[in-house]
């Protein structure tokens, strides 16, 4: 359907960020999505922040039961999904309730008035009606009554009222897009391949998303509608894409182009199961996935395939990687081969499953017993989990290593576009594993290349039989050995081996001059929101260089370097501080922390804040 | 097909590692070992087709010792290693060697599964009662008031019955052997590397050391013909000196009868190791000899299913098959794309 000829004025806007919020059986997870894909179709650069309760669903019309979905669309190049809300969708009182802070002053709030009864006011703690009273006149406030016009809109399509109801949120949907001059064949597009087998729900859904458009275009009270054009990215094929998807297609990429099958070993766990469910999809891709009985099971069953000479990797989040803790050990006594997946969230113990959070660094580092190194790579973005999968396999590959790749809760479900590449761009892993032995020689498993990687020899190849095992090994033989010198030159060659692959990786970067006042130094997902607010301050004159790693151990070769070429090194992280220990410890350099462990990403203005605080 | 040069004939020797045995001397781990060593070259496997998965504990030392592919993992976990490997490596023969803490205490999740999924594996559980490696706590299978180091008073925990667990989990093949037995536990072992599917196999086995004579009534040559009963399938349940005991159901219990005085052999219990029920099997892994029963010895099931490591690969076949083989350009440009110039 053709957007149809405005018949009133259009404003055009750089960007926007719009906000739908209700609640969780609301369909805002939905909604969210569509105006994504559709944005990102119309050539915006998009990125989001669902944000949404563990519980599946939480009691009905509650504060916590609310459920939320963030976009920032824009026709320039964006990195965060949005420090404040533009529009803000609120379907019921406790969403109004819950994220009304985050709407700017001057802002669009649209409330389903049908939801602002009685019980559903006082499940959000409002003594009266504030879609009624005094309090909003600072925001551009509609309350249309979503609930009667969907029920009337699917009139006749034989539905329940509560089948009815659930149509709202593409009521609620049709009325941003009209509000954002965004088209709606996406939407279409999808209600008939989602829906196509049951027609009324189907002609429901559209009936509602066109009365929610039509409702923008004909209600008075609405003036204006606003214009977001394409952002001028670099040229090529896009399509939208989410880190846990980026993550599973990137390991299908590594395997193919190193000749491997893959081997998924994993447990359900929020925020990492999507890795699961995805690479399950795609067994043609000559992928085994194997649900395990417990964490312990997934890692294991991982290092198993790791022997029998496949891809291995496991996937998981902090509470699931301290189960596999012992294992990972096992892991770097055989000098396996693997990649381990911590999609992080908000922890210690079962935490905040469904927020983001940084704080396994430490798990990461030094999460298991004996002198235990392995190298750690952390995604930046959503599409970043695409390369960090297939980089994590090549250090593994090349050192005989297991490799931890750290992303979390907010690059796992946010999304944002991805230049489609093409294949002959991607990198391809050589594998070798040493052939028949014919002659009787004494097959050395622990023998090491100038890398100190031993070579991967697996089963079935004949003369090389060997025990692998968590005993300390004997250098080069690989029997077991309890001899003092040989266990000391073991753990130094481990840990050598590690440090080795930074001379295997590229030379850190830097946005911004080589020195200067200050540089900010971050790591992981929180990349967007600092390189926006690096861009905003050196845009104000300031001398600020913006570091952003992605190999974390060991530290790229020019690491130190970079850290003094500046005056100060700030270090914002999702946790207490974590990658400052580690800065202070190896290189005596200090460092000023902008910590925050709130289960949410940084805003682009508490890091801008804190750089005009550290700069004075 | 001709074949141009002979398979090489291997030997027991053949199957000996380089490494010093370090069992305590006595310790029935030796007997396992040997027929191990023994039996191997009779299937005709290449070496290097073989591979021996343990955890922790004196009988997982095993793969050390063996001249084949080995991987002595940590504690309890012997049967998630294998799975991994032979999910991805179904041609492999994988054995996992495993005693009574590591099968039963800290890995009993993992033995579990692995069975209910019957994957392709040979899993040998010794059984000594005790942990050894640690010297000498009282173990998931030590009997009830057993007095150990950890248990000056008497164990309180109601001992596992390895077998009743493997059948509970549906074990596709569920076999029993004693340690000395030689010449049994060797074919025991060679039925059950046969097997299709997991293959559970429990060897009465003695720790001289912490626990010497555990199995004494089941070994003595003066007591093992009253104390236990060699299964044969389609044999009804014959056992004592003079074969004049049998087992009879009784409703849904079983009882030592007398053979003679009107009871005749067609009265007894025949073993069945085929049937597709694992309820008379269950029933068989419960005649303890404490109740006044004899503990059977040899296969007590064997039946065909679907294996989790075939299926798995199967269903990357069919998949294949179904949708071609994955192409990671279509996969990419999947669902909704657009083009900046």
């Amino acid at each position: 359907m053709a957007t149809s000829t405005p018949s009133k004025p259009v404003t055009t806007l750089d960007e926007a960020t719009v906000r739908f919020c209700g609640d969780s059986g609301d369909g805002m997870q939905l909604a969210g999505t569509q105006f994504t894909n559709t944005s990102a179709l119309l050539g915006n650069d998009v990125a989001t922040f669902p944000d949404f309760p563990a519980e599946i669903r939480a009691p009905r019309g509650t504060k916590a039961g609310v459920s939320g979905f963030q976009i920032h669309f824009s026709s320039n190049e964006i990195f965060t999904p949005g420090d404040t809300v533009d529009a803000l969708v609120a379907m019921n009182p406790a969403a109004l309730a819950t994220n009304l802070s985050d709407l700017r002053a001057g802002g669009i709030l649209l409330v389903n008035k049908d939801a602002f009864e009685k019980k559903g006011l006082e499940q959000a703690g409002y003594a009266s009606d504030p879609t009624e009273g005094d309090g909003l006149e600072k925001y551009k406030l509609h309350s249309v009554e979503m609930t009667k016009l969907t029920r009337l809109a699917v009139e006749g399509f034989g539905l329940s009222v509560k089948e009815a109801d659930r149509c709202r949120n593409f009521f609620a949907m049709g009325l941003v897009f009209w509000l954002y001059d965004r088209s709606l064949d996406p939407t279409l597009r999808f209600i008939e391949q989602k829906f196509g087998k049951r027609p009324e729900v189907a002609k429901a859904n559209t009936s509602a998303l066109k009365a929610g458009y039509h409702y923008g275009e004909t209600v008075e009270a609405i003036n204006t509608q606003y214009h977001v054009g394409p952002a001028k990215l670099p040229s090529g094929t896009y399509r939208n894409i989410m880190g846990n998807t980026a993550l599973a297609w990137g390991l299908l990429a590594a395997a193919q182009r190193s000749g491997k099958r893959l081997f998924l070993g994993a447990y359900p766990i929020t925020p990492a199961s999507d890795v699961l469910h995805e690479l399950s999809k795609h067994k043609n891709f000559d992928v085994l996935t194997f649900q395990a009985e417990d964490e312990i099971a997934a890692v294991t069953a991982t290092i198993g395939a790791a022997f029998a000479g496949e891809m291995a990797v496991t996937a998981s989040s902090g509470p699931g990687i301290a189960l596999k803790g012992e294992a990972l050990g096992l892991a770097v006594m055989t000098e396996l081969p693997m990649v381990v997946i911590n999609v992080q969230r908000g922890g210690p113990s079962t935490g905040l499953p469904t927020k983001t959070e940084q704080s396994d660094l430490f798990q990461a580092m030094y999460g298991r017993n004996g002198e235990c190194p392995m190298p750690i790579l952390a995604a930046s973005s959503p599409g970043d989990c695409f390369d960090v999968a297939q980089e994590a396999w090549r250090i593994a590959v090349r050192f005989m290593t297991p490799v931890m790749i750290l992303s979390d809760g907010y690059l796992a479900n946010g999304s944002e576009p991805w230049r489609i590449p093409d294949l002959s761009e991607l990198p391809s892993v050589d594998v070798e594993h040493p052939g028949p032995s014919l002659n009787g020689d004494e097959f050395m498993p622990y023998d090491r290349d100038e890398r100190l990687a031993r070579p991967w020899a697996i089963p079935g190849t004949p003369g090389l039989m060997h025990r692998l095992g968590g005993l300390e090994k004997q250098d080069g033989t690989g029997n077991v050995c309890y001899d003092p010198d040989n266990h000391e030159q073991m753990c130094k060659t481990r840990a050598q081996k590690v440090a080795n692959v930074a001379d295997d990786v590229p030379l850190q970067e830097l946005d911004g001059p080589d020195s200067g006042d200050l540089l900010v130094l971050s790591w992981g997902g929180t990349y967007g929101a600092c390189a926006t607010a690096v861009h905003q301050t050196q845009g104000a004159g300031k001398k600020v260089s913006h570091c952003h790693l992605r190999y974390l151990n060991p530290f790229p070769k020019n690491f130190e370097k970079i850290l003094r070429s500046f005056d100060k090194v700030m270090i914002p992280e999702l946790n207490l501080g974590q990658l400052s220990v580690m800065v202070r410890s190896e290189f005596l350099i200090d460092t000023i922390g902008l910590t925050k462990v709130q289960g949410k990403p940084f805003s682009v203005a508490e890091i801008v804040d804190k750089i005009n605080e550290v700069l004075g | 097909m001709s074949i141009d040069s002979p398979l090489p004939v291997l030997k027991p020797a053949d199957f000996a590692s380089d490494q010093d045995v370090r069992w305590c001397p006595g310790c029935g781990d030796y007997s396992i070992l040997a027929q191990m060593k023994k039996m191997l070259p009779t299937l005709g496997t290449p070496q290097e087709n073989i591979v021996f998965i343990s955890g922790i504990g004196c009988s997982s030392r095993f793969p050390y010792y063996m001249n084949t592919y080995g991987m002595h993992s940590i504690h309890g976990r012997a049967p998630a290693v294998a799975t991994g490997l032979k999910t991805c490596r179904p041609d492999l023969q994988v054995w996992v060697i495993t005693g009574d803490g590591d099968g039963l205490s800290i890995g009993g999740n993992h033995l579990m599964h692995a069975i209910r999924r019957n994957m392709d594996l040979n899993i040998v559980l010794f059984n000594n009662r005790i942990y050894g490696l640690t010297k000498g706590q009282y173990s998931p299978t030590s009997p009830l008031g057993k007095k150990t180091k950890s248990s000056p008073m008497g164990a309180i925990d109601n001992p596992l019955h390895p077998l009743s667990i493997a059948i509970g989990c549906e074990a596709t093949f569920v076999a029993r052997s004693i340690d000395t037995n030689i010449k049994h536990l060797g074919n025991i072992l060679k039925r059950g590397a046969e097997h299709q599917g997991t293959a559970f196999i429990e060897v009465y086995q003695n720790c001289n050391v912490f626990n010497d004579g555990a199995w004494e009534y089941a070994k003595s040559r003066d007591t093992k013909a009253e104390t236990t009963l060699e299964l044969e399938h389609g044999k009804p349940l014959i056992f004592g000196k003079d074969r004049q005991k049998g087992i009879r159901l009784n409703g849904l219990d079983p009882e030592v009868v007398e053979l003679g005085k009107g009871i005749t052999e067609d009265d007894l219990l025949f073993h069945d190791e085929r049937s597709p029920e694992p309820s008379l099997a269950y029933l068989l892994s419960r005649m303890r000899n404490e109740d006044g029963f004899p503990e059977p010895i040899g296969v007590f099931r064997s039946v065909d299913k679907p294996r989790y490591d075939e299926q798995t690969n199967d269903q990357i076949d069919q998949a294949t098959k179904e949708r071609g083989k994955g192409d990671l350009e279509t996969l990419f440009r999947s669902g909704e794309t657009w083009k900046v110039a």
